[in-house]
Parts: C-alpha cells; sequence; structure tokens
C-alpha cells in the first residue's frame, strides 16, 4: 500500500507560525527596522545603513560590557554545572527525603528574579543585612556598592543560589533513570566511583546536562534584574552588562538605532554561542554511527 | 573457582517480616559444587534472581549465611567475592569501544596491559565480535551488546563462579541457540561453576548438568534433566517440565491399586500411610492408546477430544473417567477410533500434599 502525500500537514503547523510570527518575528523586525535607521522622533527617519552597527561593533562601551558578560557566563557555567552534578549525585534516589530535597531545592526557582535582587541587596547591607552587617562584624570591608570585587562577588553568589537548583533538578532526572542492572554490573565489574560517574552516570546524562549548560549559558548572559537591583550597573560601569547597557543606552539616552544594532548583535552572539555549545557537546566523543543500527 | 554453600539462607524484602509470605526466599539450603553447571528454572516471581543476587552479592540476606569454600562471605561484596555476572538486558558502558568494554573488568582488577590486551584479543575471537572490536559499543545490535556483556564476565578466567540471570531474553531465537552452545563449550573449556538462571525449560536442560526448580521462594527439586523427568519431586515440577508437561489428576491408591473413577489399575509399587491429598501422575510420554480388544483389563475408555501435529509427535487431548489427560504419540501412529489408555506402571507418580511419595517396591 502507497503512502498518501500531501501537504495536508502545513495546516497543523499553520497556527503556530502565526503565533510565532506575532510574538517574535514582527517585534523583532522593527528592531531590524530601527537598526538601519535614524530618527529625532516625529517620526522621521532617515536611512542609516550599517552605520550603528559599525558604530557599536567599534565602541569600547560595547567591548567592556561584553567583556564582563563572558566572563560572567564563564564563571556562572564553571561553578554551577559542577556543583549542581554533584548535588545531583548526593540527593537521596528513594525513601521519604526525597521529596522533601526536592522542594528544598525547587524553592529558589519560584522566587520572582527582581525579589531575589532584593532579598541579597537587604541581605548584603552592612547596616541592617545579616550578612552584611556579620561580615562587617568580623572585621571584613564588605560593600558592594563600592567595592568591584565585593559587587561581583555578590551578584555570582545570588545566581548560585537562584539557579543551581535547575542543573540539579535536571541532572537529577537523568541519574534516576539509569536502571539499578548499570550500578550491579559495575559492581561485578569492580569499578570505582569515579569509574561508575565517568562511565554510567556522566554519559548517561549527556543530554539533560546539555540542556542545563544551554540554559544557564543563555540566561546568565542575559543576566540583567540582579546587578540592576544591586546597584544599578555600578560601582562605576563593573557590573554593566550588554543587557544594563542595552536598557541605558535605549532608555536612558533614547538612543534607538545603536540599541537596535546593539540588541541585534547581542542576540547573534547569543545565537553563536548556544550553537556552539550544542555542537561540541552533541559531537564529544561520538562517531558516526552506522544508520541501520537502532538508537536507543 | 569455588563451592558455593548456602547455609539456610532466607530473604525478605520487608524490613520487619511478619509472615511466611512476606519472605521471597523462604529458607534455602544447597550446596553448588565446584566447576558445576546449573540451572535455576522456575516462574517469574519465584526468587530465583533475588537468590542470584544473594550469591553474586548485590544482596545481603536477611538471615542465613553464604559460604565460598567454607569462608563465609555474607557481608563481602561482589568485587570481594571475586564474581562475574550476566543480566537480563545488556549492560554495556556506551562511550568505550568493544574491546575497551571487554578489557574494563581486568583494567579495574590492576592486571597487567598485555595480559589484558591477550584475553581481550581471545575474547573477541570466541564471541566473534573482532572486525567490530574498535567500534563504539553504543551502536551495536541488541545481541552483539547482550555478547558484550557475557564477555566482560567470561573474560575474568579466575572467578569463582559466573552467573546469568535470563541473558538470552532479549536475543534473536537462532542466536540464543548459538550463544547457549558456546555457553556450554565455554563452560567446559574453562571449568568455572557456572549458574543460569531462567523460566525456559528448554534452557534449562540443554545448558546444566543440574537443575533447580524453584516456586514461590522454595526450591522444589534439584536433579539432572532425567531425574527431573522421570521423578518429579512435586506436582509442579511434573507440570512445569515437560511439553506438555505431567498429566496430574486426583485418584485413590491402595496398595498396588489405582482407583481412577470406575477402573483400577495395577501399579509396580506399593503405597501405604497414605493421608492428605492424593495426586497421581504420568507424563503423557507414558501412555499408549489402543484400541478395545488389545486392550486389556488395564485399558481405561479415552474420550477422544482434540489431535495436535507437533512435527515429529502428536499430542492427543482426551479425558479418563472426566479428567483432562495428554498423551504423546509417535507421528506415523495410528489413532484407534475408540481408543483406549494403558498407562505404564512404572511410570506413575504419586503425590501426598503435591510432594513425590515412594512407594516400597
Amino acid at each position: 500500500m502507497s503512502k498518501p502525500y500531501n501537504n495536508k500537514a502545513w495546516l497543523f503547523v499553520l497556527p503556530v507560525f502565526v503565533l510565532v510570527a506575532i510574538s517574535a518575528i514582527i517585534p523583532l523586525m522593527t528592531v531590524v527596522n530601527y537598526s538601519v535607521q535614524d530618527t529625532f522622533g516625529n517620526n522621521v527617519f532617515y536611512w542609516a545603513g550599517t552605520e550603528w552597527f559599525t558604530e557599536v561593533l567599534h565602541s569600547s562601551r560595547f567591548h567592556d560590557a561584553l567583556g564582563r558578560n563572558l566572563l560572567f557566563s564563564a564563571i556562572i557555567l564553571t561553578i554551577e554545572i559542577p556543583l549542581g552534578i554533584c548535588i545531583a549525585l548526593t540527593l537521596p534516589k528513594k525513601g521519604i527525603w526525597v521529596p522533601v530535597c526536592l522542594i528544598l531545592m525547587a524553592l529558589p526557582l519560584l522566587i520572582p528574579w527582581n525579589v531575589v535582587g532584593t532579598i541579597w541587596q537587604v541581605f548584603g547591607r552592612a547596616d541592617i543585612g545579616l550578612l552584611g552587617n556579620t561580615l562587617s562584624k568580623l572585621g571584613v570591608d564588605y560593600n558592594y556598592a563600592t567595592n568591584v570585587f565585593d559587587a561581583w562577588a555578590t551578584i555570582i553568589v545570588m545566581d548560585v543560589w537562584h539557579w543551581t537548583s535547575l542543573v540539579v533538578l535536571l541532572c537529577y532526572a537523568g541519574l534516576v533513570s539509569i536502571p539499578e542492572a548499570y550500578y550491579q554490573a559495575a559492581r561485578i565489574d569492580g569499578a570505582s566511583k569515579w569509574k561508575v560517574f565517568r562511565y554510567i552516570q556522566l554519559p548517561k546524562i549527556k543530554r539533560v546536562l546539555l540542556i542545563a549548560v544551554l540554559l544557564r549559558f543563555m540566561d546568565s548572559f542575559m543576566i540583567y534584574t540582579e546587578p540592576f537591583v544591586l546597584t544599578g550597573g555600578g560601582p562605576g560601569n563593573s557590573t554593566t552588562f550588554l543587557s544594563i547597557d542595552l536598557v541605558k543606552t535605549a532608555i536612558g539616552q533614547f538612543d534607538l538605532g545603536p540599541a537596535a544594532a546593539m540588541s541585534i548583535i547581542y542576540f547573534l552572539i547569543v545565537l553563536l554561542l548556544s550553537w556552539v555549545f550544542y555542537t561540541v557537546m552533541e559531537n564529544y566523543g561520538a562517531e558516526k554511527q552506522d544508520p541501520r543500527v537502532e538508537q536507543d | 573457582m569455588a563451592q558455593i554453600t548456602l547455609d539456610r539462607i532466607a530473604h525478605s524484602f520487608n524490613p520487619k517480616p511478619t509472615s511466611e509470605a512476606d519472605y521471597a526466599l523462604k529458607n534455602i539450603d544447597y550446596q553448588w559444587e565446584d566447576g558445576g553447571a546449573y540451572a535455576l528454572l522456575g516462574p517469574s516471581g519465584c526468587g530465583k534472581t533475588t537468590l542470584l543476587n544473594i550469591i553474586s552479592g548485590l544482596l545481603t540476606p536477611s538471615n542465613g549465611r553464604v559460604l565460598y569454600d567454607n569462608n563465609d562471605m555474607t557481608l563481602l561484596s561482589p568485587e570481594q567475592r571475586n564474581i562475574a555476572q550476566v543480566f537480563q538486558f545488556p549492560v554495556i558502558y556506551d562511550t568505550m569501544t568493544v574491546a575497551e568494554n571487554l578489557a574494563f573488568p581486568l583494567v579495574n582488577r590492576g592486571v597487567e596491559r598485555s595480559e589484558i590486551d591477550k584475553r581481550v584479543a581471545d575474547m573477541l575471537q570466541t564471541l566473534e565480535l573482532a572486525d567490530k572490536a574498535n567500534r563504539r559499543a553504543q551502536g551495536l545490535t541488541a545481541d552483539e551488546k547482550q555478547k558484550i556483556s557475557l564477555g566482560r564476565g567470561l573474560v575474568r578466567y579466575d572467578v569463582s563462579a559466573i552467573l546469568f540471570d535470563e541473558p538470552l531474553t532479549v536475543i534473536d531465537p537462532h542466536m540464543k541457540w548459538q550463544l547457549r552452545t558456546k555457553l556450554k563449550s565455554l563452560h567446559e573449556q574453562l571449568g568455572h561453576t557456572m549458574i543460569y538462571v531462567t523460566h525456559d525449560q528448554t534452557e534449562a536442560l540443554t545448558f546444566a548438568d543440574k537443575v533447580v526448580v524453584m516456586l514461590e521462594g522454595n526450591v522444589l527439586q534439584v536433579g539432572t534433566p532425567e531425574e527431573l523427568f522421570d521423578n518429579p519431586a512435586h506436582t509442579f515440577v511434573g507440570y512445569f517440565i515437560g511439553s506438555p508437561g505431567m498429566n496430574i489428576f486426583p485418584g485413590t491408591v491402595s496398595g498396588k491399586t489405582l482407583r481412577l473413577g470406575s477402573v483400577d489399575v495395577q501399579l509396580s509399587k506399593g503405597y501405604s500411610n497414605l493421608n492428605g491429598k492424593i495426586e497421581i501422575g504420568i507424563r503423557p510420554e507414558f501412555i499408549t492408546l489402543t484400541s478395545a480388544d488389545k486392550a486389556g483389563p488395564q485399558g481405561m475408555k479415552f474420550d477422544l477430544e482434540s489431535i495436535e501435529d507437533v512435527g515429529r509427535q502428536k499430542i492427543v487431548r482426551g479425558n479418563i473417567e472426566g479428567v483432562t489427560v495428554n498423551v504423546i504419540v509417535s507421528e506415523d501412529s495410528e489413532i484407534p477410533s475408540e481408543p483406549y489408555a494403558i498407562f505404564d506402571a512404572e511410570r506413575v507418580c504419586v503425590y501426598q500434599d503435591s510432594f513425590l511419595v515412594s512407594g516400597d517396591s
């Protein structure tokens, strides 16, 4: 029997296309529109071509912010991914403690972003905050408003506290899906704990780990609320990340053209780096498979 | 290699067992001789895998001791017991090549590199995987993966015993036969104690020198395939082994006479002091069908219901005095139009409360 081939399937995809067009593509196109024009308001536009792009790409302000973003994401991934895996490995696999641990882990994820910022802003204040006050009593000169290192440390700790749980939960889901027989076989084969991790657990959680890395990379690269609430990008420009700079350009200075060009470049960087992560992790250690062989 | 003794082993998955029913294994005492090929046979859920895991050390029994060559191993790990075990579903290390998979248990035990290479090369030959040695194990078929799992056990020449937990479940029928033959020849070659768990009687009977039949956490009988066939110690063994299994039906026995409905059959042995539930067992192979004139006084009227041709034999289904009975006859034999059944008196087994009673000759 021959299968009927026609294009009816497109009808089912159409609603999604419409939705995505309205929610993403059309707004994006207006940004593209702004990025190639200059305006002085009153709906008067002048053609600018690639001028804004050239300007943004050559501005040291953009370079500095991009550098901060890359550093921040690198630090976040180096801390949160290994920490998340370690916590997931130590969580109980069965018993009454499972729901307790999972709920405790999920709690930070339920808190809105700006609330997290406010919590830590108060927590870290030297006069009334529990952390800040304790540190100053201990003789540590901690002040996120004036010290660059303190500001960075605070934002990193905030992000780790807020988002490591996501990595933990994803890895935990991957770990509990490994059949018991693998662990039994490893015991029979005399594998050490490290080898069990290296040859069973890590390969089995590879896919969820990829998702975790992508999510944490994208999210940390788009960091905004935490530094905004804490210091508004300071002290100086030390925590002015791309997103903060973008908002300053667009709303603070009302430079719509450069802001639009910057948005597009920002978006393309996130896209490019995500693609790099995806390709590297997906192909890591893989070889060409015989397509006839069934994959599990 | 070692002789393995199970000393009053019982196991419950319930931490506080209160009744007999809480136990997955009930008081098992058995000695596995060094170098033997054993099969643990029983229906799903009878405790075979639990028993196997207790022998290997993956599980610590609630009661009793496990001895290897008279050394108490009850609390030691599989690693310390130096045991190999192959599981029902293939376990392979995805990121390693086939050769690395086979080398893994040896590497973990610090065997010298040259020795590892030699043994792995041998094992690749034996398993006919030499051409795939440097391929990643991930992309292989289920049979090939299971061969690797088997290989990881067999590559360790010095193990105390090799345990198989229904290893051929996922394998294609023709490969099953090949692998089973291979295991058998490896057993002869290496002389390891092998214990093979299965619910498939053909697998058990072809692989093992001795078969251990289990039901509901008890060992019902241990014996060679012939013993299990000729003298099943329990009605379940009779029914479970053989295809179709033993005919089992209620009857009355006094002395050397078996009374079945309105017919008396003479037995070769006498039985006295029988009480409890009495059942009679006779294998379909040991009943002959004949015509009325040749039947004689031992003949019982056989109401024929159906005939199934199963190749070289025919299975005749019918009933005698209201009880259903299967008879196996050779494919070329004629079945009389009004058949009478004759039991081979030597082959009739008598069961009291499901257990075999040995008669007085």
